[in-house]
């Protein structure tokens, strides 16, 4: 009999935390993947956030460093300047990259540091219980909001590839979900383009997923990816900002 | 090798360049950006990388980085820079790797000055960041030392994959002396073999962390500390002492203020008194046995520091109330004289306080 199908060598055989329906398990499946296929598995350092996907350092099958919150880049920056030829990536959800690690996302692409980031936006602080992020829409409630979002009082979300896209150092920026098979397939494709900017030396590379929370959320797994679809995606535009000329 | 005339920072730099040091990650703030600067000029010769983070913050996490990916790695700071550090360095020592952090000290609290101080004494010795973790605290009281503190410093971090601070003030860093590079006693050091360099499909990830979410876990983490902490006690501790079974009073001081304390002393003995001196150069470790050694005759012991007395609390520790202990010190970036030191030994002689 022929195997026609099995589990990426890019994960661990460790059952992952995430709640059901949470998306998380799908992105880690897509990075497993793309690691193996690129055949960088075995020369890939990650290194993993403070948030939900803290303990992603027991999920990658690869060497594994588990930063501060929000100091990933930093991290990263610190590994792939000692091994120059290692794949070097980093896992970073909302709160970590686009409230406490601003600095470290912004300057990691500034100074065109040769690392891959992935980045979840799920709109809220899930580990900790549902607070505010800087992603939370406006209207959205969470625990730290409990009359939703004000923006005359907390602003309006950021758009991080947005931002990130402007500056030079960033080669590879594009958002994408995961909320249907054609959009898995989409955001499998976008990772792939994405590690390949580290592998040929361009500079730094950033897929934001946007996700979902239904245990913060308050819906369940289904209704969590049609307010994903209805809610963010007109806020947070899917697609492709930034690319290098050549890859067109 | 001969004897080259450096200043204090520019010779950190040397002296790590000489142990082996290739990645420096840094960011400026007097003073000490000499030192960075030197780095940023010399490093790259070397066949290694300087390279200025967006803050200190992004600068010790990137030494994490590094460390963690088995380099010789350092940073350094000043006092409100190596504030912002704290949460790197308790990582770094929950993760156990080794790496050496320079802290050229200021006055504080806040920005304060940009003068010689002392003041973040307890900070490098009773912890700064969170959690039950030890810096080896190794202060230097001159150029020389300071370089042959710099070169040991990280073979002690490589040893017990612990990162080591480097204690000095702005006096230190600034001042120009005739240095030489020793080679620092043999250490058999153990291979890096946890560092994360790529599974190569022939090991297991290796994983560089400081979180245990079981309490069983953490708790048997922090012992495993614990018990390297207790061998650091037993094998590390640096003191230089000075006629201490014979003198009347003991100033204890380190860095800066033990060369002002050490004239004080010149001028004392030419007058006729006996005064001692302890001056402990590992800060953590202390060298507390060390004043056992001081004859029962002595009527005290004089500490003195550019701060409001922060190593009172280990002298005393030390003495157990075997003697009274005094204090002389100078704040907010002001030095102590030696007149001030000798009028403070004479009154302690004469019983005035």
């Amino acid at each position: 009999m022929s195997v026609v199908f099995q589990k990426t060598r890019g994960l661990t055989d460790v059952p992952t935390h995430y709640c059901p329906g949470c998306t998380h398990g799908i992105v880690h499946r897509l990075v497993g993947e793309v690691l193996e296929e690129l055949g960088v598995l075995d020369n890939a350092i990650g290194v993993a956030p403070v948030g939900c996907s803290v303990l992603a350092y027991k999920y990658f099958n690869c060497d594994m460093h588990e930063a501060a919150h929000g100091r990933a880049p930093a991290v990263a920056t610190g590994i792939k300047r000692v091994h120059p030829d290692n794949f070097v990536f980093t896992y970073q959800g909302d709160g970590d990259l686009a409230s406490i690690g601003t600095a470290e996302i912004v300057h990691a692409a500034l100074r065109g540091e040769k690392i891959s980031t992935i980045f979840i936006n799920n709109a809220i602080y899930g580990m900790t219980g549902g607070q505010m992020a800087p992603t939370t829409l406006v209207g959205q409630k969470a625990t730290t909001a409990p009359y939703g979002r004000d923006p005359n009082h907390a602003g309006k979300p950021i758009r991080m590839s947005e931002m990130l896209s402007t500056i030079d150092g960033a080669k590879f920026v594009e958002r994408v979900t995961v909320t249907t098979p054609a959009h898995v397939r989409k955001a499998k494709k976008a990772i792939k383009e994405c590690f390949q900017v580290q592998l040929d030396g361009k500079g730094f590379g950033i897929v934001e997923v946007l996700s979902t929370c239904p245990t913060n959320w308050g819906y369940t797994p289904e209704e969590a990816l049609r307010w994903l679809e209805e809610n963010m995606i007109p806020y947070y535009p899917l697609g492709n900002f930034k690319r290098p000329e050549e890859v067109e | 090798m001969a004897k080259v005339l450096m200043k204090g920072n520019e010779a950190i730099g040397a002296a790590a360049i000489e142990a082996g040091c290739k990645y420096f990650f840094g960011y400026p703030i007097t003073p000490q950006s000499e030192l960075p600067e030197f780095m940023a000029r010399e490093l790259p010769k070397a066949g290694g990388v300087f390279l200025q983070a967006e803050s200190e913050i992004a600068a010790i996490n990137m030494v994490y980085g590094a460390a963690g990916s088995g380099a010789r790695v350092m940073t350094s700071s000043s006092s409100p820079g190596i504030s912002l550090k704290q949460e790197g360095i308790s990582y770094i020592a929950g993760a156990e790797l080794p790496c050496l952090i320079v802290n050229i000290m200021r006055g504080g609290p806040g920005l304060g000055s940009i003068q010689p101080s002392q003041t973040d004494y307890f900070q490098a010795t009773r912890g700064g960041g969170n959690g039950d973790y030890r810096l080896v605290v190794l202060a230097p009281s001159n150029v020389q030392e300071l370089v042959d503190l710099i070169i040991e410093g990280f073979d002690i971090a490589d040893q017990y994959r612990n990162p080591v601070m480097i204690l000095g003030d702005g006096m230190i860093g600034q001042m120009m002396e005739p240095v030489e590079f020793k080679k620092p006693k043999t250490r058999e050091l153990p291979p890096k073999d946890w560092a994360t360099n790529g599974t190569k499909g022939e090991r297991k990830p290796n994983i560089i962390n400081s979180l245990y979410l079981s309490p069983e876990e953490l708790e048997a983490h922090n012992i495993r500390l614990q018990a390297k902490y207790q061998k650091i006690r037993e094998n590390e501790v640096k003191v230089e002492s000075y006629n201490i079974e014979d003198a009347d009073v003991v100033i204890a001081a380190y860095g800066t203020t033990s060369r002002i304390a050490k004239t004080a002393i010149a001028q004392l003995e030419k007058e006729g008194y006996k005064v001692g001196l302890i001056r402990p150069i590992s800060l953590w470790p202390y060298p507390y046995d060390e004043f056992n050694k001081i004859s029962d005759k002595c009527k005290g012991i004089l500490t003195v520091e550019m701060n409001s007395g922060q190593m009172v609390d280990d002298v005393k520790i030390a003495v157990n109330g075997r003697f009274p202990v005094y204090f002389h010190g100078r704040l907010g970036g002001m030095v102590p004289t030696p007149n001030e030191i000798i009028e403070k030994v004479k009154k302690i002689y004469g019983g005035e306080i």
